[in-house]
């Protein structure tokens, strides 16, 4: 059974006419574990290919449009719930990932599920920001104060908050990077280039470049990768989208701008390994001073062709475990220089389980 | 081939490595667990049930139930429930096995199949109409339920009532009824022919144990039947037997408060759910003697009888 084989199908659709009942059953299950069973129901009823589903696996995929559906819908709502909330307090914000591409209707927003709603603020607005959320239901989820601490101090974002009845999370950011990472984007550059959502006042998304950069900074920077192949899907459909004479070369210059490059160069190289996104050689030519060097490529590649897989037991080989930890530790090298790095995941590693284990008991 | 066609061997062996195929209404389980509890509850309940070569390629729902490993084989003993390597729950004591395969094969259904209006209530069918039992724990809805498919109802479900989405029909997901505390013994009193299982003691919902489904409950797994009535039971001490009819709105609000994935549907939970209430009578239910509980809902299914005799003949 082929580890591959929810990103075979991926990239060539029509390989489903030719799937035995067992390829069926793996697909599937790889499918729901990457998050990724109603973006590939969509994909192939667009392409007619939905009556080449079995009979008996074809409820699944329905399943999972309808849970689609309704979570797009959702997040259109909670949109118009934080935009009210926002514009009462004379605040404004760009929405970032899953919640942009629903608010602007881009095909990177179908079949999608959502796990929460990013918001980016100037960092000077995000206490104003954060009280009127708060007016409107949104209260942070109870930390330790280790975590409380950690996050204020170091992190791109305030930690999530969550609402009051209907339990919807909101992550606030000031940055798209932690502010101990190597790389520092700055925010008031992604600020100034947002597109303001004529249907929603007051919110806005990141212009094209930048909200590609920021989908390829999030998942090579972000450890537990638990919807890596997810978000590459998310990059490719972003990037098939915004494909144009004009756009590869504004996307490498804003790389460049944004000091993203490596990100850049590693979203294009893995969406066009797992995915074929068409991709012109002369961007991979730009990007050549900014590829990692030969030995580091092949550490990635032993590392990252087996992350971004699902996590499903199908998909797993002897290497996965490490390569899974391996992705851990770099994506927290690159979020906070060693000084910070060692205590914080001794902190994580010795103290939180033993403040945990004291914690009473929940039933 | 039928579960009880193997041998209690076979069965053990089998579902220990490499797991066993199993048809529970319209969904196939591949199910994967060494421990003896759950051969055992298997060969006590499921004996009617499909199962198939576990060469079968395609199951919908991959669970298996483990035991825990190290120290904790010997020291307080656990069993884990995991859906395709998810572990959706904490792990329970190992005699609570049997009863976690219930609780985790109700939850893939529920929390998975978006095709039908999933309602939580039982459902019993006389003369091809269906009534829908929804009720707050503990007012004896798995006992009436219990009763009555010993009675000569047809066991859709005790616990999920399945409205399939595009025919308004109920599908049935007939699986063992689960009963707690004294209800174990009412129904062990009530008839000599029914089959409770080991009582498992000490769970999160007291004593449990699982009455095995009638034989043509399951053999008719696939008949889906029209929806009848939704009847609220409430059991009370010295109570006259009393039914009561019910107002269609407030029974519209506690049935989507009550379905699993009402809001999952959207707008289309709506239709499904207001299609149902257009379809049948609702009323409320009290009662404190199963024989009197039973006549009364024979008599709401006598009513309706003509058509039915043909759909059996």
């Amino acid at each position: 059974m082929p580890r591959d084989l929810l990103v075979r199908i991926l990239r060539t659709p029509e390989l489903v006419s030719r799937l035995s009942m067992a390829d069926w059953d793996i697909a599937v299950r790889q499918a729901r574990a990457a998050g990724l069973l109603a973006r590939l129901a969509h994909r192939l009823r667009r392409l007619d290919l939905s009556e080449t589903i079995p009979a008996p696996a074809r409820w699944h995929f329905d399943a999972a449009e309808t849970l689609a559906q309704k979570q797009r819908l959702a997040v259109h709502w909670e949109l118009q719930q934080i935009r009210q909330a926002l514009t009462e307090a004379g605040l404004s914000a760009v929405v970032l990932k899953g919640g942009a591409y629903a608010a602007a209707n881009l095909p990177a927003a179908e079949g999608r599920l959502f796990n929460d709603i990013d918001l980016l603020v100037p960092r000077a607005q995000l206490g104003k920001a954060e009280n009127a959320l708060m007016l409107a239901g949104w209260h942070p989820a109870p930390l330790s104060s280790y975590d409380r601490r950690y996050y204020r101090r170091w992190m791109h974002e305030i930690p999530p908050l969550q609402h009051a009845t209907r339990e919807t999370v909101i992550d606030l950011h000031h940055a798209i990077l932690p502010l101990s990472a190597r790389y520092r984007p700055d925010t008031e550059l992604l600020l100034s280039r947002a597109i303001p959502l004529p249907s929603l006042p007051g919110l806005a998304i990141l212009s094209t470049e930048d909200r590609i950069l920021h989908s390829a900074t999030h998942l090579f920077h972000d450890g537990d990768l638990p919807h890596g192949l997810r978000d590459l899907t998310d990059l490719d459909l972003l990037l098939r989208d915004a494909a144009s004479a004009d756009f590869w070369p504004a996307l490498i210059e804003r790389a460049a701008e944004l000091q993203l490059a490596r990100s850049l160069y590693y979203a294009l190289h893995y969406t066009q390994h797992f995915l074929d996104t068409p991709i012109p050689d002369t961007v991979f030519a730009h990007l050549r001073q900014t590829a990692p060097p030969r030995l580091t490529q092949a550490a990635m590649n032993a590392v990252f062709t087996r992350v971004l897989l699902p996590d499903h037991t199908s998909c797993r080989d002897a290497w996965t475990p490490a390569a899974r930890l391996a992705a851990y530790v770099r994506a927290h090298w690159l979020r906070m220089p060693a000084h910070l790095l060692i205590p914080h995941l001794l902190h994580k590693a010795f103290v939180s389980p033993y403040l945990e284990s004291r914690e009473p008991k929940t039933a | 081939m039928k579960l009880l066609q193997l041998s209690p061997g076979d069965l053990r062996q089998q579902l220990a490595t490499p797991g066993i195929w199993l048809r529970t209404g319209p969904f196939s389980v591949r199910l994967r667990s060494a421990l003896p509890a759950v051969a055992a509850g298997l060969a006590d309940l499921y004996g009617q049930f499909e199962v198939r070569s576990p060469r079968e390629a395609f199951a919908d729902f991959h669970v298996d139930l483990d035991g825990s490993t190290g120290v904790r084989r010997w020291v307080r003993p656990q069993v884990q429930f995991s859906y395709d390597g998810v572990l959706p729950f904490k792990p329970l004591p190992r005699t609570q096995a049997f009863p976690m395969l219930e609780w985790g094969l109700n939850w893939c259904v529920s929390t998975q199949a978006h095709q039908f209006l999933i309602i939580h209530a039982a459902a019993v069918e006389k003369n091809g109409r269906v009534a829908i039992l929804p009720a707050p724990p503990g007012s004896g809805k798995s006992t009436l339920a219990a009763a009555l498919v010993l009675s000569g109802w047809r066991l859709l479900s005790d616990e999920l009532t399945l409205i399939d989405r595009a025919t308004g029909l109920i599908q049935p997901l007939p699986r063992p009824v689960s009963l707690k505390n004294q209800s174990i013994g009412i129904i062990r009193q009530f008839s000599p022919a029914a089959f409770v299982n080991r009582e498992t003691h000490d769970t999160v919902k007291g004593t449990v144990a699982h009455m095995r489904p009638p034989r043509d409950s399951v053999l008719r797994q696939h008949e889906a039947a029209r929806p009848g009535w939704v009847i609220f039971p409430k059991w009370e001490k010295d109570a006259t037997t009393q039914l009561t009819p019910r107002s269609q709105a407030k029974t519209f609000i506690f049935l989507a408060q009550n379905a699993f994935n009402y809001s999952h549907l959207g707008a289309d939970g709506f239709r499904v759910a207001s299609s149902l209430i257009d379809q049948v009578e609702c009323f409320d239910f009290r009662y404190s003697a199963l024989p009197e509980a039973i006549a009364a809902f024979d008599a709401l299914a006598d009513a309706h009888a003509p058509e039915a005799i043909t759909d059996a003949a």
